[in-house]
């Protein structure tokens, strides 16, 4: 997978962004939009398309969607 | 494994009992009319019944209890067990079992009691009647499922207050030598115990002066520690692990395939978690029923109450086979398989 098939499912799966408004540097947390229910929301895609369980404390440790890139990458390999 | 197999016991009749009293989500104005929609949109629940300070979940349960002894002709003295669970009890003690059994007319020699149990509550009580009925050959039994979740969340916290309605339900069960076998898979986890939890009032954490404070624990979260709390993202990966494994386990043991089963009747927990359930199971849309919309996560009361509100019609006159799911708070989470026999679901009934 490829970082820009990350930033486009999020696009897709959220109404709140449009085509093109995010890159692998941005802080989803820092947006306008941003929730909890997103972050609930943001699991669920990453369970159904990658079959990776994020937590919490991921959430909490990461700072951009590159970092979540990161996480999802190394947990198919392993 | 907590695999059960019981033979004997028929699921005769349900009714469920909710509140008149109906809130609707769209007047939750403690977060925005945007932040509003979209938890409406993700949580597919837009209203929610709620229960007024004299109501509590045993008046709801005795409705319903009521209603079905009462439209069924049910001889009284044939009820020999009644297992109430609930969250919501009417006091610390004594059992609300026990209340039940002699404000319904029951006999004396029927035996009650309570089980403290949430969001799993129903299908761990249908374990337990019908095996106790099974091995006593107990000619009927009554369990009654539900609660009144609205007694605990902040009215403050967008966690938890829109997501909880109150609802009670009784299940009748009947001995019967021709019924087909129902299986049974169930789990718990205690590591988890602080991700739904009333912090206080229990003997481990007695009422003190820290109780009352109101505390901002997030955007949109200000709750006390007599308020429910509940850790979202740690439920939400809980399900989400737990759920589908539980199911095809349960499927495994007692060598079926989901294909055979008709419904599933998924606790209610909210939209966004039951449909990445069925979507990791891959089922039919058509064969996953929900109730969320109108009721909110109606906490154990939630299967009998979707089995009552959305599918009454499809059980009349035919066998019908089904699969009950349900997890939650503990953690603490069961699967069964059942085939119910001309299931006569009667009509919801509202008290005020």
């Amino acid at each position: 997978m490829h970082i820009n098939e990350l930033i486009k499912l999020i696009e897709i799966e959220f109404d709140d962004f449009t085509e093109g408004s995010l890159n692998p540097k941005t802080d989803l947390r820092k947006t306008d939009v941003w929730t909890s229910m997103h972050a609930l929301i943001l699991i669920a895609l990453i369970d159904t398309e990658f079959n990776v369980t994020i937590n919490g404390e991921d959430l909490r440790s990461i700072n951009c969607i590159e970092d979540l890139y990161n996480i999802i990458k190394n947990r198919i390999v392993s | 494994m907590a695999y059960l197999t019981i033979p004997n016991i028929q699921i005769s009749a349900i009714s469920a009992c909710v509140p008149k009293n109906k809130e609707s989500n769209r007047d939750f104005n403690w977060i925005s009319e945007k932040e509003r929609d979209f938890l409406i949109q993700t949580t597919g629940i837009e209203y929610r019944r709620i229960a007024p300070k004299h109501i509590t979940t045993s008046d709801m349960c005795f409705a319903s209890a009521e209603n079905l002894l009462s439209t069924l002709n049910i001889n009284r003295d044939e009820i020999e067990i009644l297992l109430f669970v609930s969250q919501s009890p009417d006091y610390f003690l004594p059992a609300t079992s026990i209340i039940l059994q002699d404000k319904l007319k029951l006999s004396k020699t029927t035996m009650a009691f309570d089980i403290q149990l949430g969001c799993s509550g129903y299908v761990y009580g249908l374990s337990v009647i019908s095996n106790l009925m099974n091995s006593g050959k107990f000619k009927k039994g009554l369990l009654l499922v539900g609660d009144k979740s609205s007694f605990s969340p902040s009215k403050t916290d967008k966690s938890t207050y829109p997501i909880f309605g109150d609802a009670g339900t009784a299940t009748l069960l009947e001995y019967d030598s021709k019924a087909e076998e129902m299986h049974f898979n169930l789990q718990s986890d205690g590591a988890g115990y602080k991700a739904i939890i009333i912090p206080d009032g229990g003997m481990r954490n007695s009422y003190n002066e820290e109780s009352d404070k109101m505390i901002e624990v997030a955007p949109g979260i200000v709750r006390n520690r007599k308020n429910l709390e509940l850790d979202g993202i740690e439920v939400f990966n809980f399900s989400l692990r737990e759920a589908v494994p539980n199911i095809t386990n349960l499927l495994q043991h007692n060598q079926t395939n989901l294909e055979q089963y008709d419904f599933f009747i998924f606790h209610q927990a909210n939209k966004l978690m039951n449909e990445s359930i069925r979507k990791k199971l891959k089922i039919d849309p058509k064969k996953v029923p929900y109730s969320l919309k109108q009721f909110g996560n109606t906490s154990s009361a939630s299967i009998p109450l979707t089995m009552v509100t959305e599918l009454a019609n499809e059980f009349s006159n035919k066998k019908t086979t089904i699969l009950l799911s349900a997890f939650g708070v503990g953690l603490s989470w069961a699967s069964a398989s059942v085939t119910c026999n001309n299931l006569k679901c009667l009509p919801l009934i509202e008290i005020e």
